[in-house]
């Protein structure tokens, strides 16, 4: 609860220095319109923010769970193909270096205007730190686990399906949370790229109409989303994929040495 | 279960060009305890995985052969100092980890029945987080069990836990265990001396062979020439130091 209070001092604090500004330098409002002004932006253009925000949320939920299906997979498959390891592992590394904002343009010829290049562009984000992360932690899976298994008798399929696999669910937590916060990126340069609808769009179109306080709006719903997205994520982690972790060891906390 | 078998180890074994021990000749009587006592580093625990069929990173040159003529692989279970639960998994799953990685149908019936005789029932659908460090060892006790394997290897098994914990785990383990082959490595002369039939100790690539009490294990806690074994066990490891 402390933490909650925390961060409405803070927020309180950054609103009341911003006011100040605005007030002390004078700065005319379409160069930084206060936040009073801001929420009065707000207030008036309610629906089509909102209207504009479930564009963009469905864009990135949509790329974030594509993409921590295909991180997932890639991973999987790295972890148990030496095949993929030797030909998938270095593509997977030289696509980082791409920027994805250098090919969104090329995205939005191929695939239009529609969401499809934006969602695109959202999974090209998160892509990367969920499979790099999980491939670590499948990796990464105890000796004392693979000894027992073997000795068991296990097959390999099973030995990936029920140890290894599991085994690095905190590894995939790290990098969902990681990629919950990537996500929106994603969305937004596809609508900024070229689009007529979401966040991104509206920003671009205030600012061309020299509506700063509705673009300042927009980033602030755009904040928000964020914000919960990564919560939500956060909760989703904890209630659902690491349950069984101890309460005081965080990711990777699973080694039975340590207790 | 089968036959539990007498096991000899003969061989010699070389790690990164040092050779951790040579021409070493282990036998484990049948349905027997041997005990296996010896500094860390001098390959007590390779001698375990050896036996277990598990990577060493080292080369071994010799045999490993059992009474019956039969080969030891899928025979022989082995339990660790770290208890090796699947924290996501339950008590009653963990116990019956085998079956679940072999893909075979868990007997949940005899899970229960051993849970209740070590007195978890109450945790049966717990995860281990939710357990101390002696309540997760005797849940690996029994996930040993389960396997229903001949031989059995023990690597300190009991070394992390306090004193108390450690003379009960002993005495469930030597119910447990009865009519099998084990192989217990440790460093406490106590231990070895209150659970073993035959000790070995292991010292710089020698295995020598100390006397152990002569009534049957497992041995009451102020038992006399169990007190004197292990006097005697701690002076010898004390002069190879």
């Amino acid at each position: 609860m402390t933490r909650v209070r925390t961060a409405f001092v803070v927020a309180a604090i950054v609103i009341a220095l911003w006011q100040a500004l605005v007030w002390l330098t004078g700065v005319p409002h379409f160069i930084l319109p206060s936040p009073l002004r801001v929420a009065s932006a707000m207030r008036d253009n309610i629906e089509l923010l909102g209207e504009h925000a479930i564009v963009t949320l469905m864009e990135i939920i949509a790329g974030l769970v594509l993409g921590t299906l295909l991180g997932v997979a890639t991973a999987i498959h790295l972890c148990i193909s030496k095949t993929a390891r030797v030909f998938l592992l270095p593509v997977l590394v030289f696509s980082q270096a791409i920027p994805v904002f250098a090919i969104a343009p090329v995205l939005t010829l191929w695939l239009g205007y529609g969401v499809g290049p934006k969602i695109l562009m959202t999974v090209l984000i998160v892509y990367f730190p969920i499979a790099s992360a999980y491939y670590d932690g499948l990796q990464a899976t105890p000796r004392g686990y693979l000894d027992l298994a073997r000795s068991m008798g296990a097959s390999k399929t099973r030995l990936m399906l029920r140890v290894r696999v599991p085994a690095a669910v905190p590894s995939l937590a790290t990098g969902l949370r990681l990629a919950a916060v990537y996500a929106p990126i994603g969305a937004i340069i596809g609508e900024w790229v070229g689009a007529s609808q979401g966040l991104g769009y509206l920003m671009l179109l205030a600012n061309g109409r020299a509506k700063i306080d509705l673009m300042f709006a927009a980033l602030a719903v755009l904040a928000v989303m964020t914000v919960a997205l990564r919560k939500l994520v956060d909760w989703f982690c904890e209630k659902a994929l690491t349950r069984w972790l101890p309460a005081s060891a965080g990711a990777g906390g699973n080694d039975p040495a340590v207790r | 279960m089968m036959q539990a078998p007498t096991i000899l180890l003969r061989g010699t074994y070389e790690m990164l060009g040092r050779q951790l021990f040579e021409h070493l000749s282990l036998q484990m009587n049948a349905g027997e305890w041997t005990c296996l006592l010896g500094p860390s580093g001098v390959g007590k625990s390779t001698i375990l995985r050896l036996l277990a069929g598990l990577e060493t990173g080292g080369t071994f040159a010799g045999d490993i052969t059992a009474s019956d003529g039969l080969s030891l692989a899928n025979r022989v279970t082995f339990m660790a100092q770290e208890d090796l639960l699947l924290p996501w998994l339950s008590v009653a799953k963990n116990v019956c980890l085998g079956a679940h990685l072999r893909g075979e149908k868990p007997d949940f019936e005899k899970a229960r029945k051993l849970i209740r005789h070590v007195g978890l029932e109450k945790q049966i659908d717990q995860t281990p987080d939710t357990l101390s460090g002696g309540e997760r060892q005797r849940v690996a006790l029994l996930r040993t069990i389960m396997e229903d394997r001949p031989v059995i290897l023990l690597d300190e098994p009991f070394s992390a836990l306090d004193a108390g914990t450690r003379a009960a785990m002993q005495e469930l383990a030597a119910d447990l265990f009865v009519g099998r082959t084990v192989l217990l490595v440790t460093h406490d002369p106590a231990e070895a001396a209150r659970l073993s039939d035959r000790i070995f100790i292991l010292d710089q690539s020698r295995l020598v062979e100390t006397a152990a009490p002569d009534n049957a294990p497992i041995r009451a806690l102020d038992d006399p020439s169990a007190l004197h074994c292990q006097a005697q066990l701690l002076t010898i490891l004390r002069q190879s130091v």
